[in-house]
């Protein structure tokens, strides 16, 4: 299969290996991976911010540039709800609906992707060590993404997974609401780092690295023993 | 809470800034709803395919919101059949003075009141002791509220920030009584004083959790049975309800009665659930002399004029928003500076008090969704956000942000000058220590609290690069060794 990646802005800056990873994952399973070059940000930001007209003009950008993947695949299930579920309300009523509702179609999240699209469970992965899952809020509640990252961790040797205490709760990321509203957006990643602490986890593994930048934030200035994996990280380790 | 004059903008961040860090405060209501969460995820799951049951649930309140004339007018009809008056208030003042002036013309001397958010809304309570009206709050929550002169915390559970002994130490100087820490002692201390008052009381004033449209009643749900008292032992009953409350029949209410005391509190039903369909009829021994339904547009119109939002219209006041809201649950509900805290008043807040002065509670938001996936009545509450968030926008736009935006959009509209740019962010890294957390740190919201992650030398898109480069070559490698 053809795989087009989407590689949000802030992984190809400051998460590379994230995107490698995914790569890697892909490539063992056999399939063709293309990153396109001209691809930017999915325009969330200003989305969030109100600046619809902003995010629109960034959004019709990626619209080109995917127009052709048979397969779009991102490594955030925030940017992968900014398509699938925003994009198509984004251009409601407007020339480009269809091509919005058609890169919605194609686009998925990576464990979605494995487990439902390909049918994979086990990666041959391994990693050694304790850990617990984060759900990120627009995996978990706009795309409906809870078991397919739990499935695949399951069938990674030496791994120990452990559910940490209420684990719906969001990290408190946000986008622009992390420092906008700085105070709240802190106290709710101690919520959220305590309830992974309590676990006694090595590690903290995620599908969104928006809410690991939360959480890894905190727990760095806080903490620091806890670290933290993106999901594809795990899968890739051998 | 902060002072009238301040903006509600600036009071929403200072009150935050404090609350956000209140650790006794944050742990006391997280604790609490942790309780209620176990309590309503037990209930929730005795019925049998809760989803169903919220989408019949929202089906009813649809029908009712967009046809609110039709139902509205046949209670009217049925209501005043037997007796009852029903007076149609557009805004707060209006409803505030039809009862300072039913009060003054029955000469009225004291007012007990059932609980009642309309009443908060139209700050009623003030407007009463001013004209020299007693009234007391006769809802255990809000009575403590009312003493301790506070708005209620959450629009359920009024009183839930507070600590017993706190209760026991405001009882103590407010009314004397000695110090205990025992909740049924508490209790049948404030019973004294409210039974004093529904038998003082010339008037009762209550809310409405419905209206049934074809029976012409009014449903009131609660679990102390004190708006039973509130409203049948005075001579002059008042409801103050929102017009969104009607419901088409009395059917409708075997759903959201049970639906309304699950997600509200975890109950199968609250403990007491009335049905008042006008005053003392002839042969009848108890029950007002007058009964009257004050019926509360006060701006519902205008949410109900943007068919975005309509749905919003659909609350049914149970509070399970609030209830799993993780901002909820940290800067607590004076924070908000209004009378719908939490996420749906987030919502409507902008629309019934102005979009402008009250964005802020929409962008006060990570955008989790917690608040939808509980609502009973499927409202897209989290989505409201953003579309309140858009429309402050395109009313007005703020100079500054939108400028940020146009240079963002500008930058990731041009791949070229984006990855350009993007090759700075190894460099920026490295100089960022220098001046983190100063005054000159362009992410110092983030810093002062959380590490910022450095960018390491190489970007995904030059790694993919190469390993495309890499691959090509073992190819054509291999072809060559043939």
């Amino acid at each position: 299969m053809r795989v087009t990646l989407f590689v949000p802005c802030f992984i190809d800056s400051l998460y590379p290996n994230v995107g490698m990873s995914m790569v890697r994952v892909l490539e063992r399973l056999g399939h063709t991976v293309e990153f396109p070059e001209d691809q930017t940000c999915c325009g969330q930001p200003p989305f969030n911010s109100g600046y619809w007209e902003e995010a629109r003009s960034v959004a019709r950008k990626q619209l080109a540039v995917f127009q052709n993947a048979e397969i779009i695949l991102s490594g955030s299930g925030s940017c992968g709800a900014m398509f699938k579920v925003f994009y198509p309300e984004l251009f409601h009523g407007l020339p480009e609906e269809a091509a919005a509702k058609a890169h919605a179609a194609k686009t998925w999240e990576f464990s979605e992707f494995l487990v439902n699209k390909l049918g994979v469970k086990d990666l041959g992965a391994r990693f050694d060590g304790r850990a617990t899952f984060h759900d990120g809020c627009h995996g978990l509640r706009e795309l409906g993404t809870k078991q397919a990252p739990r499935e695949l961790l399951e069938h990674v040797k030496g791994l120990e997974l452990v559910e940490m205490g209420e684990a719906e709760t969001c990290c408190g990321f946000g986008g622009t609401f992390a420092v906008k509203y700085p105070q709240i957006s802190t106290a709710m990643a101690e919520v959220k780092c305590n309830s992974i602490r309590e676990t006694q986890a090595d590690y903290v593994i995620s599908n969104d690295s928006s809410c690991l930048m939360q959480i890894g934030g905190w727990l760095n200035r806080n903490v620091g023993s806890v670290k933290c994996l993106h999901l594809a990280e795990v899968l890739a380790s051998r | 809470m902060s002072t009238l004059a301040e903006a509600p903008r600036d009071q929403f961040q200072t009150d935050a800034n404090r609350t956000a860090t209140d650790d006794v405060r944050r742990l006391a209501v997280r604790r609490a709803l942790s309780n209620y969460q176990t309590a309503r995820n037990r209930t929730g799951a005795t019925f049998t395919d809760w989803k169903s049951a919220r989408s019949a649930a929202a089906t009813i309140k649809h029908e009712a919101v967009n046809h609110l004339d039709k139902y509205l007018e046949e209670f009217e009809r049925k209501f005043t059949a037997r007796g009852g008056k029903v007076f149609w208030a557009s805004n707060s003042e209006q409803a505030r003075n039809y009862i300072l002036e039913l009060a003054a013309a029955r000469g009225v001397r004291s007012i007990v009141k059932s609980k009642a958010m309309t009443g908060e809304e139209i700050h009623l309570n003030p407007a009463l002791l001013a004209a020299g009206y007693g009234v007391v709050e006769s809802d255990l929550g809000e009575y403590i509220q009312q003493l301790k002169g506070e708005a209620p915390y959450h629009f359920v559970f009024p009183c839930m920030h507070l600590r017993r002994d706190e209760i026991s130490d405001l009882f103590e100087k407010e009314l004397g009584t000695a110090k205990t820490d025992n909740p049924e002692e508490l209790t049948m201390i404030a019973r004294r004083v409210l039974r004093r008052a529904y038998i003082d009381a010339d008037m009762g004033i209550s809310g409405g959790n419905f209206i049934v449209a074809d029976t012409g009643m009014v449903s009131i749900t609660e679990n102390e049975g004190n708006a039973r008292l509130t409203v049948g032992i005075p001579k002059i009953h008042v409801a103050l309800i929102g017009i969104e409350k009607v419901v088409p029949c009395l059917g409708d209410l075997a759903l959201l009665l049970p639906m309304l005391a699950t997600a509200g509190t975890g109950q199968h039903l609250t403990g007491y659930n009335s049905m008042y369909g006008g005053p003392r009829q002839p042969g009848e021994t108890d029950g007002p002399e007058e009964f009257h339904v004050v019926l509360l547009d006060n701006h519902r119109t205008r949410l109900l004029a943007d068919p975005e939002q309509r749905d919003a219209l659909h609350c049914i006041r149970c509070g399970a928003c609030l209830n799993v809201c993780p901002i909820f649950k940290n800067i607590g509900g004076h924070t908000y500076g209004t009378t719908y805290q939490g996420p749906i008043g987030s919502v409507i807040t902008p629309h019934f008090r102005g979009l402008q002065d009250w964005k802020h509670l929409s962008g006060a938001s990570s955008l989790c969704g917690a608040c939808t996936e509980t609502c009973p009545v499927g409202i897209d509450i989290h989505h409201h956000l953003l579309r309140n968030r858009r429309n402050a926008v395109q009313e007005k736009p703020a100079p500054s942000e939108s400028l940020v935006w146009k240079m963002f959009a500008f930058l990731m509209r041009r791949p070229a000058l984006y990855k350009f740019a993007s090759r700075f962010a190894p460099l920026g890294s490295m100089l960022h220590p220098l001046i983190e957390r100063t005054a000159l740190d362009p992410v110092r919201a983030w810093t002062d609290t959380r590490d910022f992650p450095s960018a390491p030398l190489r970007s995904f898109r030059s790694q993919f690069k190469a390993h495309q480069a890499q691959k090509a070559a073992a190819i054509s490698q291999k072809g060559g060794a043939k």
